[in-house]
């Protein structure tokens, strides 16, 4: 391990706390003495939360992004296969959906995870839960959460996130739906030359730490700046509580409908998470938007499209059906409790 | 020497080709490099996650889109 390396990152690191502690009265000071702008005006009101928002959630990225990067130079999806490989199912599910969470996972790799694991003898239901897991709870979306509406909404966020992914799982575990699977799925028999364990040094490890920042805020940053600039012209223009009557509490169907527009719309969490913001700043209910916002994230046409490879549509349905059910429960609960 | 790369056909995927012939350009290799896209023949190499790249028949990495300087260490070795 390169010792200068740690000499740049931790000064770097300080820096980053330093500046991130005087954001706010620094954007307050450039919007309200330099530009000047009147804080009672809506206009000001928009610039400030622009100014303030657009670096602070930048910064909140690019720490998490290099942080979990970090942490998933230690799990493979090999490795994971082989953690679940002898375990019983409830055990199993919890596991899972933890390890979902941190596995390195990219949807288009959904078919040979699949066959993989379930090649390895990894119970279906258990395969369910890494799969639902592994998009809905990811880290983009929780970084935008905590930035935007503090450490609750994002706990919230990953407890159900995970509790949907572990609920699903089991219930399709105990439906046997095995007979749905593609014949040919359970024929495939995996060469034995499975790759070999990288060794990876520390060096190795911040290098694909940084080069996950590099890779995820270089995709994700102008959705991040556009979805907070739709946000800023709502919190500045749009009159509060007009998202009450549609996406209140009150309006009992909304959460159903929040699942159903959700589940064929595909975004990824920055394009989603600001425009869920602003309904929840203008009167939508949390438990709404969560549900909304859990339909778009983690059921995706696509995905389904690409494990039609392997499922057949019974068990597509099963897996859309009980996953959207889970989502519905979370949806309803929070309305009643908050 | 021959030079494959496994993956289901995702933007990832194109990537890996693309940068993998420019890192057997660094090397000045006459290599072409083979797509394998189908799904049985990239289980039977034991690979789990896309995109992947083999040399003469042994994975080097997988799930992962290295830069084209790794990429030419990783071909030369």
């Amino acid at each position: 391990m390169k010792l200068r390396r740690w000499f740049v990152l931790l000064p770097l690191l300080v820096v980053w706390f330093f500046i991130y502690r005087f954001l706010k009265p620094f954007s307050e000071w450039l919007t309200f003495s330099v530009l000047p702008l009147d804080p009672a005006t809506r206009l000001g009101q928009a610039v400030a939360f622009f100014v303030y928002d657009t670096p602070k959630v930048l910064m909140l990225l690019v720490l998490v992004v290099f942080g979990v990067g970090l942490i998933r130079t230690f799990f493979t999806p090999e490795r994971t296969r082989r953690t679940l490989a002898g375990k019983r199912e409830t055990v199993g599910n919890v596991m899972a959906a933890l390890l979902g969470v941190v596995t390195p996972f990219c949807s288009c790799s959904a078919v040979p995870l699949f066959l993989g694991f379930v090649e390895a003898g990894v119970p279906l239901g258990v395969t369910f839960s890494f799969l639902i897991s592994a998009p809905m709870v990811n880290e983009v979306a929780l970084v935008l959460l905590f930035g935007l509406f503090g450490w609750k909404v994002a706990g919230l966020y990953l407890a159900t996130g995970l509790a949907i992914a572990i609920g699903a799982g089991w219930v399709l575990g105990r439906l046997r739906l095995e007979k749905h699977l593609e014949p040919w799925v359970l024929e495939t028999r995996q060469g034995a030359v499975a790759a070999e364990d990288e060794r990876l040094n520390w060096n190795d490890r911040l290098d694909r730490a940084q080069q996950a920042v590099r890779e995820i805020v270089g995709k994700v940053w102008l959705y991040v700046i556009a979805g907070i600039a739709v946000g800023a012209g709502i919190h500045g223009y749009v009159p509060d509580g007009l998202m009450a009557g549609i996406m209140g509490k009150q309006a009992w169907w909304s959460v159903p409908a929040a699942v159903l527009v959700g589940v064929p719309m595909y975004s990824n969490a920055a394009g989603i998470i600001p425009v869920v913001q602003a309904l929840l700043e203008k009167g939508a209910a949390l438990g709404t938007v969560l549900a909304f916002m859990m339909a778009v994230i983690g059921l995706s046409l696509p995905e389904m499209v690409i494990l039609r490879r392997v499922l057949k549509m019974p068990l597509i349905l099963a897996f859309v059906g009980v996953v959207a059910f889970g989502i519905l429960a979370v949806g309803y609960l929070f309305n009643l409790v908050f | 020497m021959k030079i494959q790369v496994l993956g289901t056909g995702c933007a990832k995927c194109g990537e890996l080709t693309t940068r993998t012939e420019a890192a057997l350009k660094q090397l000045n290799l006459e290599v072409t490099v083979e797509k394998v896209s189908d799904i049985r023949e990239i289980m039977a190499f034991g690979v789990m996650s896309t995109p992947a790249l083999v040399v003469d028949g042994k994975v080097c990495f997988a799930g992962r889109v290295p830069n084209v300087d790794e990429l030419a260490k990783i071909i030369a070795s």
